[in-house]
């Protein structure tokens, strides 16, 4: 950890995700009825009435309302990588992207718990470390809570 | 005349026993058969529900009960349908009897699990999000449970008392269950005083994993009567329906929900409809239920099935649990077996359990904790992937 400076910063799943000033999901649109996805859908459009197979990537809306939101409070299991030792709880937020209207599962960004959502308030996507090895820093999308 | 209907019932008690799911499989099924009056050599179809944690024998329970009670060349099935198998097994069990292949049928659900929480099966699978939500965001099965419980203290006022009551009411229920795992009264006091897991959900009010197994016989009706089956249950109903798109409520694993942008939202969200497809098959409702077996998962999760098998409004449900009305000796009764929080989840085997807990109250046979005068009851559940399931019995 010492020379964070020269560690490479790796997505923790490929193609999820944009890394950036302005980090933003990355799913995408059927061609044929606008359905939105994340994660991606490929082959196969799930409308029901649909059969599109063609889907254009689509950054989703950076901002959204928090749905509902609670915690980890015990270690989850494998294959879970616990940041540190002791563990330290986290905050899951599930989160409602108007535009897209979808709701987005995603872990509260570090230095926030439970006390700084409640349902309904704003939150904003950023990308921070998920769990790090002897090189790499391997990132996840997360939610912030806006002031 | 072309129903089927419960001959016998039977399980092997839940607990933490670590033995092999077959044992607990075959002796819920003897209890069933005996239960039932039925000789094994008369079973001419097995049912199992798989379960996914015990290798190749558990993906072909069906068989693997069939082959340790002694091959007679009855045929087999064997389903997987999460926490829906067991419900998933019945119906095809059912369906053999009333398309006519066969008179007797047993269905047989078992499961040993691992301490913890569930956890995905071992091995890197990047492209499965049961795997994805672990390793992305840590989210276990409490973490679903406690995004349902924190929306319904938002949209209707619930509070953590409120669910603590509903953990201390199943307390008492399976105080009195001889098959239940946890046989012991909570305080609304003891349960807040548990630890936090997942906030709003405490310990006591999450479902434990348990081993476990559950065996129903299913025989036509014509059957029964020629055979003189004391009191048979009528199955009025199955229900295994699927969620419409878009569907617009997170459900485990997923990371998200459907995108509601091209299609609108259904008018009978997934969970309602579970219930709603075995009323209309029966054309039996809510109002004509003596008593219900729903899945509690977690104590909120309890709450939110009121409403979704229509014992009262959206909103309503903290109501009538404070007027004691699902309570033994309230108005609709719910799991009064003690539920999950009293057996913890053996997956294929619960929804087989719901069933019998149903049968034993509609034959009056449920000890101390009968429901009086029980004559029509529903099991619910939900798990993962799109399943559900809801089976309507009647005496
Ligand atoms: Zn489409």
């Amino acid at each position: 950890m010492a020379d964070g400076a020269t560690r490479e910063r790796v997505p923790a799943v490929e193609g999820w995700f944009s890394i950036g000033d302005a980090p933003a999901l990355i799913g995408n649109r059927c061609t044929s009825c606008g359905t939105v996805f994340f994660p991606k859908a490929s082959n196969f459009c799930r409308n029901p009435d649909c059969n599109g197979e063609v889907f254009a990537d689509a950054e989703l809306s950076r901002t959204g309302t928090v749905w509902s939101y609670t915690d980890a409070q015990y270690q989850p299991p494998p294959p879970y990588i616990p940041r540190g030792d002791p563990y330290q709880p986290f905050a899951i937020a599930a989160v409602e992207l108007e535009a897209e209207q979808m709701v987005v599962l995603g872990q509260v960004a570090d230095g926030f718990g439970i006390a700084d959502l409640h349902v309904g308030s704003r939150v904003e996507l950023v990308v921070e470390t998920l769990y790090s090895d002897d090189e790499r820093d391997y990132l996840v999308y997360r939610w912030k809570p806006l002031s | 005349m072309s129903d089927v209907v419960i001959a016998g019932v039977g399980m092997h008690p839940w607990g933490k026993w670590g033995r092999n799911f077959v044992e607990y499989g075959v002796a819920a099924a003897r209890a069933a058969l005996a239960d039932a009056g039925i000789a094994w050599r008369d079973v001419q179809l097995v049912s199992g529900a798989d379960t996914m944690r015990n290798g190749y024998p558990g993906y072909v329970s069906g068989a693997t009960f069939a082959q340790a009670l002694g091959w007679t060349g009855a045929r087999v099935a064997s389903s997987y349908a999460a926490c829906a198998s067991g419900a998933t097994a019945l119906e095809v069990a059912r369906a053999e009897i009333l398309a006519g292949r066969c008179e007797v049928a047993l269905v047989v659900g078992a499961d040993t699990t691992p301490k913890g929480f569930l956890a995905p099966n071992a091995g890197d699978r990047p492209d499965d999000p049961d795997w994805l939500r672990f390793r992305l965001l840590g989210a276990t099965n409490p973490t679903y449970f406690a995004l349902y419980a924190r929306r319904r203290m938002a949209l209707y006022g619930a509070t953590e008392t409120d669910f603590a009551m509903v953990r201390a009411k199943n307390g008492r229920h399976g105080l009195e269950n001889p098959n239940a795992r946890y046989r012991k009264a909570f305080s609304v006091d003891e349960v807040l005083a548990s630890a936090m897991v997942a906030d709003p959900l405490r310990l006591l009010e999450i479902c434990a994993t348990s081993d476990g197994g559950a065996a129903v016989v299913l025989t036509s009706a014509e059957w029964a009567a020629k055979r003189g089956t004391e009191k048979p249950v009528a199955v009025r109903a199955i229900s295994t329906v699927t969620p419409a798109f878009p569907q617009t409520v997170i459900e485990m694993p997923n990371f998200s929900t459907d995108s509601g942008v091209a299609v609108p939202d259904a008018v009978t969200p997934f969970k309602s409809a579970i219930a709603a497809a075995a009323y209309e098959e029966a054309g039996i409702g809510p109002e004509d239920l003596s008593l219900a077996e729903v899945y509690d998962l977690s104590s909120a999760l309890e709450l939110d099935w009121y409403e979704d098998i229509g014992l009262c409004k959206a909103g309503e449900a903290e109501q009538l649990l404070h007027d004691g009305d699902t309570a033994i000796g309230g108005r609709i009764p719910v799991n009064p077996s003690g539920g999950l929080a009293c057996f913890g989840e053996a997956v294929p085997a619960q929804a087989l359990a719901q069933v019998c807990e149903v049968a034993w109250q509609l034959r009056g046979q449920a000890g101390a904790r009968q429901v009086e005068g029980a004559a029509v009851g529903i099991t619910a559940n939900q798990g993962l992937f799109g399943h559900g399931s809801a089976v309507l019995l009647s005496v």
